[in-house]
């Protein structure tokens, strides 16, 4: 018996588990699937709960709800990762596991403790994160009392998960103080390492623009150095002091720490991975898929979708003893709530930038690129049925993992 | 293309500055983008986070980002804001003759 050992049972491992069942003979493989969570998380419906569109009901599920049945999973957490002994030890009965192929899937996670300040006296007070539930749970109950005043949101630093997830959360402020009749009683201030609204020119320039017709303002190249509770304010490294009233922090987000304990990340923990096979640097039968791998494109599940087709089809040929396909260009695509009931979908990879167009017909959509539109944000509220009945389940869906230039202008 | 006189020799330059053939570049080089973008003296601690950017930027084809540069350099955060004041990844950067480091997606 061979066996294919897939760690972390989130958004991406969950796919591979789903797809690679059906490829692999069950009389040849064996396939486990590791994770220390028996809860699986809808992290993008996270974003909803603090302006209560969504409540934590909404996004958990069983993670053993979406694993095949001929597939194992092993509640545990993973201890070490051996690849030089093709082993992993778990913490739950000191079990190890042997295994011929390895699939890293161990996603990104929050680290408030990088910023000093950060998680003292005011943490989930009046200063909150929206990337776990526990956070965003937290600062729903906080803003539902509120009666206004200044509300600062910070990107520690880049890269985060979902990197247009701050964009959004501040759009929808914007729409929930409306509603609220408090717009005018809040100031929203975005405080970003990058030096603009996006990291890319042409959405940087329109989301820009967005972000000024909505009276936010922006601190750009702000590169945080600590949070002085007492004093409410944050300051930068160079010595730039912003007040708040309420702070909203997209804290460091790293790779998971067994990476760092097995000694396989980058300087974030994240894995060393080649950009177009997904095929580890270091060790060819280790493979990396989702916010585990350090390739430069976005952090999101739709890019793990993107991934899934290259990574499956290239395990499949390295144990035909072919040479993998550099077929993963990247591919990103991301619906931005921008509120009152308003969404724009942007699709890049690593080499074009998210241009204007329709998606993901050509000249037809029925998605705008780059532009409001009440139709984007029916998508993305799809987008979670979407998620868990085909998305998890690894389904065909109706958009190819490679970008397409076609329906787009520059 | 605009071109730039650094230390008596001609250079390519892009629109913010940035040397385009990092190959081009030397020290007295070095010292004379580092004039213009306020840093007098480049001390021993400015040419040890410099050559640590020459060599990421051999090994990875990029500049390297502000937390490669500390975890690389063993230098915090803060003394390398004192050292390179502003924007340190983008300046050292700059005076290194290699290209902006990537802003990450
Ligand atoms: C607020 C927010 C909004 C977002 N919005 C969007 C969006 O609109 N669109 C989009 O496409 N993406 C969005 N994302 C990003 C998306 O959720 C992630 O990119 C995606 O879930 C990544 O999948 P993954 O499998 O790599 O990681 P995850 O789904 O995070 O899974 C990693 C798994 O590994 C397990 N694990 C880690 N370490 C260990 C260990 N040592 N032992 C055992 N188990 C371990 C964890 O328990 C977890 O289950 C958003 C994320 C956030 C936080």
């Amino acid at each position: 018996m061979k066996t294919l050992l897939i760690l972390g049972g989130g958004t991406a491992g969950t796919m591979v588990a789903n797809k690679m069942s059906h490829h692999l003979d069950p009389l040849e493989w064996r396939i486990i699937i590791v994770d220390e969570n028996e809860t699986h998380y809808y992290q993008p419906g996270f974003l909803f709960i603090p302006f209560e569109i969504y409540s934590p009901s909404d996004v958990v599920k069983p993670k053993r709800d979406f694993y095949p049945s001929n597939v194992e999973f092993v509640h545990s957490q993973i201890e070490i990762i051996e690849p030089d002994d093709n082993r992993v030890r778990l913490t739950r009965d000191n079990r190890a596991i042997d295994y011929d192929y390895l699939v890293i899937a161990t996603g990104s996670r929050i680290v408030p403790e990088e910023t000093e300040g950060l998680t003292d006296n005011g943490w989930r007070e009046n200063v909150f994160d929206f990337y776990t539930l526990e956070g965003a749970t937290a600062l729903n109950r906080f803003l539902k009392f509120w009666k206004g005043g200044r509300l600062v949101l910070n990107v520690a630093e880049m890269p985060i998960k979902c990197p247009v997830a701050p964009l959004e959360f501040l759009f929808l402020a914007d729409w929930f103080f409306h509603e609220r009749g408090i717009r005018d009683k809040v100031e929203l201030v975005y405080a970003t390492p990058l030096p603009g609204a996006f990291t890319k020119p042409k959405a940087s320039s329109i989301l820009g623009d967005m972000l000024k017709d909505k009276n936010i303002l922006v601190e750009p190249d702000y590169m945080i150095m600590e949070v002085d509770h007492d004093k409410s304010v944050i300051r930068s490294y160079d010595e730039r002091e912003v007040p708040y009233d309420v702070l909203v922090s997209v804290p460091v987000n790293m790779g998971s720490e067994v990476i760092d304990r097995s000694g396989m990340g980058n300087e974030l923990s994240f894995v060393p991975t080649d950009n177009h096979t997904l095929q580890s640097e270091n060790w060819e039968n280790v493979w990396v898929i989702g916010d585990a791998a350090d390739v430069p494109t976005s952090k999101a599940g739709s890019v793990a979708h993107f991934m899934l087709d290259v990574l499956i089809e290239n395990m499949l040929r390295h144990m035909e003893g072919l040479d993998p396909l550099p077929k993963f260009d990247g591919h990103a695509n991301c619906f931005i709530e921008s509120g009152f009931e308003n969404g724009i979908l942007i699709d890049f990879n690593y080499d074009v930038e998210p241009l204007p167009g329709k998606y993901p017909l050509p000249g037809f959509g029925p998605f705008s690129l780059l532009k409001e539109s009440p139709v984007n944000h029916w998508g993305k509220m799809m987008f979670r049925w979407i998620y868990w009945n085909v998305l998890l389940k690894g389904g065909e869906m109706p958009f190819e993992s490679q970008m397409t230039m076609a329906g787009k202008w520059n | 293309m605009t071109t730039k006189e650094f230390a008596g020799a001609t250079m390519e330059v892009n629109e913010e500055g940035f040397l385009v053939d990092p190959q081009m570049w030397n020290k007295d080089i070095a010292v004379a983008i580092a004039k213009e973008e306020g840093i007098d003296e480049l001390t021993e601690d400015h040419w040890k986070v410099i050559e640590f950017c020459r060599q990421s930027a051999t090994d990875n084809g990029a500049a390297p980002t502000l937390r490669q540069i500390t975890s690389g350099t063993g230098i915090t955060t803060k003394e390398l804001f004192k050292l390179y004041p502003k924007g340190p990844a983008k300046k050292v950067a700059k005076i290194s003759g290699l290209g902006k480091p990537e802003g990450c997606v």
